[in-house]
């Protein structure tokens, strides 16, 4: 076409970003030995490499060497002699590096954004203008940290070696939220990039080397799941933090159980973007556009669900589609691309099938007309509608650039369906209605929510999900904790389940008494029909409670979760009151518990009284503390107020030990419940009559019904069938080893956050048995996003 | 631009049923690729006022809009032959302006003679020009030049506007701010760019806004009417979408957002905003309005930038003079500059290229 043609037609012309330096760089490079172990260049110790593809082209770029179990040895190894001069190195000392690394990104920032292209096939403008950006951006916010860690942290030091496992969406800016904090708290680690994308890993460990960062501290082994597996299951790692599919996601969790490794996982979402009539409907266009068709919908955080209010659905589908047919499906590296290639043929033919289903299901699936660019892994940009909630599109995470919409009715039917999902990432609300907006952003469950936005990340403000999304955060103070562990613990001593012996002799109370389940603020008979006998300290009959099972279990969930609404929907200032009014009340009792505690256990009168003592201090410290579960405000580089709030967990089930049964119940039940939550309580199994004795105090202290229960009975049993409910959104288990790695085990179901003791007693008097460490345990943090102007 | 059809008075028009926009008629994007000879767009012959259609319009995110201008502009690039070709068009949808205190005839004389022959013969010739005209469309000057105007570029087809109605403030009695307009149009003007009276946005005062609006269009016969907002001086976004929907609703044939002379220039999410606008009467209307962006469009990037705005937003379709215009002094030398760039691959100085 010639100038005159060109005016005529006032098209858009291929304008590709220059890979000239990028291949300079991938021509000059061995990478037999890419794996980077200890500050050195190693190959495989198998002499295994595996091939990179350019997803635009399919064709090889690169054949990487491939990591062993040996060398994943090595680089652990590495990174444990790397450990302790490096968390022992002053903050300042930490922060010069991770601001060396930041800046040394910056330098290098355009050969990375085209690398980056060439492996994954983001557009070109989203590795240059958002991923490298926000990875630069992480590394010098987090030089702040590593400074400031000793004052803003005291009592914490880094949890020790981390393996890390990331995706191929974003390689180097999940690198970047791995690496980053990790380094500022002092820990060191082992990085395992995604087999697609092994690139851009290759590429920073070089940078690493010139700015300063010591042997060893950051170790990158490439390859596959079976190296991922390796980090997983290795004994020197203390920590796993793992970004990907919620079923890996899950396997980890399974992988980990007993293994005492502290764990994040941040997977996959379905995330809802909500329309409202009142909303600036061109502007929401735009939002979806940077929420689904960003990275070609290969986003954890994607607005997958359209939501949008029936009076304005057909205008606002109009407007979709209009502005689709504008989106450039093409070569990533051309700077006038929308959409690239899909990352794999396997991720193609998965999105390919999903869609197929979908419309089997009844979605009608519509596309801009235009033809794909032939020889990469290409797909049109795709909304899906007329799809059901049961649809497989509304379901499923899709990961790729498919949109499936639905209308609501009203604000609660919004939020009904935005919540109808196993997943809790993100979600994004649009209307210019401020009181609508921030009525509907705590009532979501996800993580992160948007408003009048969409997918705007920043190192300061927590990302991260809920449900099935995962757990645990990442950026500014709460992802930084997540490295984290108490400085001075001393492990207590191993917990040895109950075993019942034979009890002799028979109660001598006047009127007999049967002790029962507390479900749902009533006293009820056990399920299963059976009792237990409980023995005092020289093994007397004292009295005999109801043996617990799956079916009391479940009905004390269903109780618990009705309360959810009422208990955590209650003011900070209420829910405190009635904690007063508990701790009030067991004081009015104090001496026949101390009695029951003596007689029971066997302690001194004095220890016994102690302990009554010290558990109406902790409830009233928590009661104290109920409304004061204050979140933060942060600063992110934009016209935006980001806060984080504190909300409660949910349902928590809570299974106490035997040593101290009153204080070591109340401990946990009191943080649990002053931070909003409902509460499945298993009490001691030797002595639960501590328990039976509480509920009448808890009857007469104005605690809303379902908002604790008890259930007596083995704890293993018990434990395990709420490790598998579904509808249990937290597990705090301070019993035997088999019985909490079990339960870690079992709640990969639905990901729900599994605290326990590894099996140990717990010193509930301190730093690990404060109501301080159970108070953060039970909430979520949940940021959100209001940019504004006018 | 079409100056000779036929006449339609604003209040001929049945009202649209506004209030449940239509969906079917929405811009398509992939508009025909060459429209050498576009459609003639009908003339917009205006709306009984309807304040539902402000309603519909409330809406408007400044936060979300300036991301969208902020990306918009990064996820199109135009280089190598296109971005000539680009510049080309943008010289095509230039109004060449002289809007100072201190114009004389003999200076719009030769304002005139560069609109006639803006590129010099070694420039159309490496461009591969040929015969093919390509000039501003527009000259642009206050009312005692009009004539000047009329006379240097007789014959030439390319438009004459004159600023009006008390430009730049606009706070004139009506009665002689629509005078202004009669005899500047007697004197030859057949574009005629008026000032709102910000004033009226301020207060909300829609219909008065109206009705004033619709008085200029009246005197303006067959010459067609672009209507200023002063978007500097208005503020807020809602207030510019709302003050374009009332003047598309009196019957402007462009909708412009500055005189230059605020402290605030056209910018991007202006723009965009009023573009929705235009889309928005679109939709509901089947009517394209114009749109001008005026004030601090002095570089080739930012002209540029607007056209990705505007082929974005809008379609291919108004990327031609009756429907899009660049208010700009400077930016014609910017684009010689460019231009000579790509013809020698050397950087140009602005004192080879001959002054407006």
């Amino acid at each position: 076409m010639n100038i005159l043609e060109r005016f005529d037609a006032m098209d858009y012309a291929p304008a590709p970003e220059s890979r000239a330096d990028a291949d300079t760089w991938l021509a000059g490079r061995d990478f037999s030995r890419s794996l980077f172990i200890g500050g050195e260049w190693r190959a495989s110790s198998g002499a295994k490499t595996f091939d990179t593809h350019d997803p635009a082209t399919g064709k090889l770029i690169a054949q990487i060497a491939e990591a062993e179990r040996a060398d994943v040895d090595a680089a652990v190894q590495a990174a444990s002699d790397a450990l302790p001069a490096w968390r022992d190195a002053s903050g300042y000392d930490r922060a010069r590096v991770l601001y060396a690394i930041g800046r040394a990104l910056q330098r290098h920032a355009r050969l990375f954004a085209v690398l980056e292209t060439i492996d994954n096939g983001k557009p070109i403008r989203e590795s240059r203008d958002i991923d490298v950006p926000l990875a630069i951006r992480h590394f010098i916010h987090h030089a702040g940290w590593a400074q400031s860690l000793s004052r803003d942290f005291p009592g914490e030091r880094a949890v020790g070696v981390c393996g890390q496992i990331i995706p191929w969406n974003f390689p180097l800016l999940m690198l970047a939220w791995k690496i980053a904090p990790a380094l500022a708290a002092g820990c060191t680690v082992v990085l395992k990039p995604a087999e697609y994308t092994p690139l851009t890993a290759i590429l920073f460990a070089e940078i690493c080397e010139r700015a300063g960062v010591p042997k060893g501290v950051i170790n990158i082994v490439q390859g596959g799941p079976a190296v991922g597996e390796a980090i997983v299951e290795h004994p020197g790692v203390a920590k796993i933090a793992f970004t990907g599919s919620s079923e890996v996601g899950k396997r980890i969790r399974r992988a980990t159980a007993g293994s005492n490794k502290a764990l994040s996982l941040e997977l996959g979402g379905k995330s809802a973007f909500i329309v409202f009539d009142d909303a600036d409907l061109d502007s929401a266009v735009e939002g979806l556009v940077d929420g689904i068709w960003f990275n070609q919908g290969q986003v954890c955080c994607a607005g997958s669900r359209l939501l949008i209010q029936e009076s304005i659905a057909e205008r606002f589908i109009a407007k979709v589609k209009t502005r689709m047919a504008g989106l450039r499906v093409g070569d990533p590296l051309d700077k006038n691309t929308d959409l690239g290639p899909l990352v794999d043929a396997t991720q193609l033919a998965r999105v390919q099938n999903l869609v197929a289903q979908g419309s089997a299901q009844g979605a009608a699936c519509w596309q801009p007309q235009g033809d794909l660019p032939a020889g990469g892994h290409y797909f049109q940009p795709t909304l899906a509608l007329d799809v059901a909630p049961s649809n497989v599109l509304a379901q499923e995470e899709v990961f790729g650039p498919v949109l499936a919409t639905m209308t609501f009715r009203d604000v609660g039917e919004a939020i009904e369906l935005a919540n109808n999902t196993r997943y809790g990432l993100a979600a994004s609300v649009w209307s210019e209605t401020i009181s609508l907006a921030l009525h509907v952003a705590p009532k979501l469950k996800a993580g992160v929510v948007w408003i009048n936005g969409t997918n705007m990340l920043d190192a300061a403000v927590p990302f991260g999900g809920v449900r099935e999304s995962g757990f645990g955060r990442e950026g500014g103070h709460a992802g930084l904790r997540a490295y984290l562990a108490p400085a001075d613990t001393s492990p207590g001593a191993p917990i040895v389940p109950f075993q019942p012996q034979p009890v002799q002799g028979s109660s001598e109370t006047l009127i007999d008494r049967t002790p029962k389940l507390f479900i749902g603020g009533k006293q009820v008979r056990p399920d299963s029909g059976y009792s237990m006998a409980i023995a005092d300290a020289q093994n007397r009959h004292v009295g005999e409670v109801g043996i617990g099972s799956r079916k009391d279990i479940r009905d004390a969930v269903s109780a618990a979760r009705a309360a959810a609404k009422s208990w955590g929907g209650a003011t900070g200032f209420n829910r405190a009151q009635v904690l007063y009014y508990l701790a009030e009340n067991l004081s009015i009792r104090i001496n026949e518990f101390a009695a029951r505690i003596q007689n029971l256990t066997g302690v001194a009168p004095d220890a016994a009284r102690a302990e009554v003592e010290a558990s109406i201090e902790r409830l009233f410290a928590c009661a104290g503390q109920a409304d004061k579960q204050e979140g933060r405000v942060h600063n992110p580089p934009s016209r935006t107020i980001a806060v984080s709030l504190k909300e409660p967990v949910g349902v928590i089930g809570i299974v106490a030990p035997d040593a101290q049964p009153l204080l070591g119940l109340i401990a946990m039940l009191a943080p649990a419940l002053a931070a909003g939550n409902t509460v499945v309580a298993v009490p001691s199994p030797r002595w639960p009559l501590l328990a039976t004795d509480l509920y009448q105090v808890i009857e007469t202290s104005d605690l809303p019904a379902g908002a604790v229960n008890i259930v007596t009975g083995s704890a293993a049993e018990l434990s395990k069938v709420l490790a598998r409910h579904a509808d249990v959104d937290g597990l705090w288990i301070v019993a035997d080893a088999d019985t909490a790695r079990n339960a870690e085990e079992d709640s990969a179901v639905n990901l729900k956050r599994v605290w326990t003791s590894g099996g140990r007693a717990i010193d509930w008097m301190a730093v690990e048995g404060s109501a301080e460490r159970f108070l953060t345990r039970a909430v979520e943090i949940k940021s959100v996003w209001i940019p504004f102007g006018h | 631009m079409n100056t000779t059809g036929p006449e339609s008075t604003p209040r001929s028009q049945p009202t649209a049923a506004l209030h449940h926009l239509p969906t079917s008629r929405s811009v398509p994007a992939n508009a025909p690729a060459n429209p050498a000879e576009p459609e003639k767009s009908q003339r917009n012959p205006g709306l009984h006022f309807d304040p539902r259609f402000l309603d519909e319009l409330r809406a408007v995110n400044l936060s979300a809009i300036e991301r969208r201008a902020a990306t918009l502009v990064k996820r199109r690039s135009i280089k190598g032959d296109n971005q000539s070709a680009w510049l080309l068009r943008a010289l095509a949808l230039m109004d060449l302006t002289t809007l100072n205190s201190n114009d004389t005839d003999e200076r719009v004389r030769r304002l005139c003679a560069k609109a006639l022959h803006p590129l010099s013969t070694e420039l159309r010739d490496g461009l591969g020009l040929g015969d093919r005209l390509i000039r501003p469309a527009a000259v642009c000057v206050y009312h005692p030049f009009v004539a000047t105007a009329a006379q240097a570029l007789h014959g030439s087809g390319i438009e004459i506007a004159a600023v009006s109605t008390a430009f730049p403030h606009g706070l004139a009695p009506l009665e002689t701010r629509v005078r202004e307009i009669e005899l500047s149009v007697a004197d030859g003007a057949t574009e005629i760019d008026v000032v709102i009276k910000r004033g009226l946005v301020f207060a909300g005062r829609w219909q008065e806004l109206y009705d004033e609006v619709q008085a200029f269009r009246q005197a303006c016969g067959s010459a067609h009417l672009k209507v200023i907002l002063g978007t500097g001086d208005l503020v807020s976004l809602r207030n510019v979408t709302l003050a374009s929907a009332v003047a598309m609703m009196a019957g402007a044939d462009f909708i412009k957002t500055s005189t230059g002379k605020e402290s605030v220039n056209a910018t991007l999410p202006v723009g965009l905003a009023m573009v929705r606008a235009i889309r928005t009467y679109h939709g509901a209307t089947g009517i394209r309005i114009g749109f001008k962006p005026a004030g601090g469009i002095s570089t080739t990037k930012t002209a540029l930038d607007w056209l990705v705005l505007i082929k974005e937003e809008l379609g291919r379709r108004w990327l031609e003079p009756d429907l899009f215009r660049f208010g700009a002094s400077s930016l014609l030398t910017d684009i010689e500059r460019q231009l000579d760039h790509h013809v020698t691959g050397s950087y140009s100085a602005t004192h080879r290229h001959a002054l407006a």
